[in-house]
């Protein structure tokens, strides 16, 4: 508990702690929205697209510098996207496959400039399969600086935009008859997954990356019928993960953050499975048994009736 | 040898995942694939705890088990209403970091690297022999992989026919009174079989790509079956043997540049095929056009 409590004094962590809520509600948001449009595992498929984009960064600079990161895999992330749209537009292969060619092909050669980058005996390459699995604990203050306001912005961004966001992914034909401009929204939306994707992999690593936009906002879907409520519960659920995930990690050695994070939000899907009003397990079984009880009262009562029918039926005759 | 074995093994692995890609991508189950192979971790990890050492017969059963959970958990997320593609992102990224937090957990404990299992190393394949009685019979990795490779043909050889409906028409093979879900499950436990049994050559991300990216380049070269197994076999070893020469050309990975190579075939495919490439369709399409324009002149 004193570890804990000097984590929670220590300022670095303090700032570790805001960056990883604001990525939780952050890309709880954004996951509302791609979870809502169907595209969970688009999230996936960034995530292992932005490694090719991080490795030709670094071989270009030399530097182990998160912006340029960060600037590289958005770069792959949208020639990914690209890809992927071309694949499923231009020939007889479904969504499915091809997110699943998109991924594995990027990843391949992303494997294969990072072996090339780690056999050209650069020293400073060491932190580069941090990424895979993410360690908050070890960002340094910029990074987490850069990635709270990447995140803050990406919610202000919903948050501006919430309604033409909320009509493009119900009903883009309406959204298209109110004479929005649904291509570009879709764009930004598109473009803000893939900004969610890359600053997640900071914390979380690329293979995991999916969970959080997945997960939170999955799990606020069971508690609610309104997309405005809904986004809020991912965010919240988003940022407990984060920060649970982070807190966990750092207290307890040999743990990474990612992980940790992920089953944080498992934990809350599961609770949600269970406990939701209306959708929730828990609900449903209670519901049914009320029905059951109900029909069988109603049938009783029928039965009775019925007996009592045919023995006055039965005098009159 | 030492290429030869390389070569032999990438081209079992491609070989293995290229028969059962073809019917993963024609269930549109390509990203189920995806997530068994990260959801077998925990399986492999629990298999290492309980062993102590790298038993092959109990890592390979464990992750088979933990193949079905995860397809069977799919399912059932999948029939309480939730979207399939969702409740396969929340199913294999829970199970993959059970598997991480178990390995870097007992990291010291145990003879296992997590990025052996994500990126694989096949070149320390030849290394690792099998010893019978004083002979020496050719690399572990071989054995298993080629028992692996003759599990699934003989499997999908001997229900070739029910595969084949359930892949194209499962309520039409339900109605014939194949029992649909039975071979689902024999599907799913062959794709978890074959993704662990190739996990040391080529790690789990790259397993997806052989399951998907052969078997997708397959499907637009032909609307046959049998031929489409057949040229996803053929384009599996292609790669194999096309990577491992440039990744010695560029002193990288072999897995990477097996996959690299994948893709290049693909994106060829894509453009070029006879029937459904970019390239074809398109002087296709201007071809009626001039002759449309001819016609109209006459």
């Amino acid at each position: 508990m004193s570890t804990l409590l000097g984590w929670f004094a220590d300022p670095n962590m303090q700032w570790i702690l805001m960056g990883s809520l604001l990525l939780g509600i952050g890309s709880g948001v954004i996951g509302s929205f791609t979870y809502l449009r169907k595209q969970s595992l688009l999230g996936d498929a960034l995530a292992h697209a932005a490694l090719p984009g991080i490795c030709i960064a670094f071989m270009l600079s030399g530097v182990k510098s998160i912006g340029l990161f960060m600037i590289g895999s958005i770069v792959s992330g949208m020639i990914a996207t690209f890809g992927i749209y071309a694949i499923t537009r231009y020939s007889r292969i479904k969504q499915d496959a091809a997110l699943g060619i998109i991924l594995s092909v990027f990843f391949g050669i992303g494997v294969m400039l990072m072996t090339k980058i780690q056999h050209s005996g650069n020293g400073n390459q060491s932190g580069l399969d941090k990424y895979m699995f993410g360690q908050a604990a070890s960002m340094m203050k910029s990074d987490v600086y850069m990635m709270g306001a990447v995140s803050l912005l990406l919610i202000l961004i919903c948050f501006i935009f919430f309604k033409e966001f909320k009509l493009v992914s119900f009903d883009p034909g309406f959204a298209r008859g109110m004479g929005m401009k649904v291509g570009l929204l879709e764009q930004v939306l598109l473009f803000m997954t893939v900004i969610a994707v890359v600053v997640g992999i900071q914390a979380v690593g690329v293979v995991l990356v999916a969970a959080l936009l997945i997960t939170p906002a999955v799990s606020a879907r069971y508690w609610t019928d309104s997309l405005g409520v809904m986004v809020i519960i991912a965010g919240v659920i988003g940022a407990f993960s984060g920060v649970t995930g982070t807190l966990i990690s750092g207290t307890l050695s040999n743990l990474p953050t990612g992980p940790v994070t992920v089953l944080a939000a498992t934990s809350m899907f599961c609770v949600s499975v269970v406990f939701a009003p209306n959708r929730g397990l828990i609900a449903k079984l209670w519901r049914r048994a009320r029905t059951r009880q109900h029909i069988r009262k109603t049938q009783s009562l029928e039965t009775a009736r019925h007996r009592a029918g045919t023995v006055e039926g039965g005098l009159d005759g | 040898m030492m290429d030869f074995w390389i070569i032999l093994t990438g081209t079992l692995v491609a070989a293995t995942c290229g028969i059962l890609g073809c019917f993963l991508v024609l269930r549109k189950m390509a990203m189920v694939g995806d997530a068994i192979s990260h959801s077998v971790l925990p399986g492999i990890a629990i298999a290492f705890l309980i062993g102590g050492s790298r038993d092959s017969f109990l890592m390979l059963f464990g992750a088979a088990v933990l193949g079905l959970i995860t397809v069977f958990l799919i399912q059932l997320l999948q029939r309480s209403g939730l979207q399939s593609d969702a409740s396969i992102g929340i199913v294999f990224t829970a199970l993959f970091a059970i598997g991480v937090i178990l390995i870097s957990r007992n990291a010291q404990h145990i003879d296992l690297d997590l990025d052996c299992v994500l990126f694989g190393e096949i070149a320390y394949v030849p290394w690792d022999s099998l010893i019978w009685n004083g002979y020496n019979l050719g690399p572990v990795a071989i054995w298993m992989l080629g028992a692996t490779f003759l599990i699934v043909l003989i499997t999908i050889v001997l229900f070739y026919k029910q595969f084949k409906i359930c892949a194209f028409d499962p309520a039409l093979a339900a109605a014939l009174g194949i029992p649909v879900a039975l071979f689902h499950y024999l599907l799913m436990g062959l794709v978890s079989l074959s993704t662990v049994a190739s996990f040391e050559s080529v790690g789990a991300i790259l397993v997806v790509g052989m399951l998907i990216v052969p078997a997708a380049t397959a499907y637009l070269l032909t609307d046959r079956l049998g031929l489409m197994l057949l040229y996803s076999v053929l384009i599996g070893a292609i790669s194999s043997t096309g990577g491992y020469y440039i990744a010695k050309l560029f002193d990288a990975s072999i897995a990477g540049s097996m996959i690299t190579v994948c893709g290049i075939l693909f994106v060829l495919a894509f453009l070029f095929s006879p029937s459904h490439g970019l390239v074809s369709r398109w002087t296709k399409r201007q071809q009626m056009r001039v002759g449309s324009l001819k016609q109209a002149a006459e």
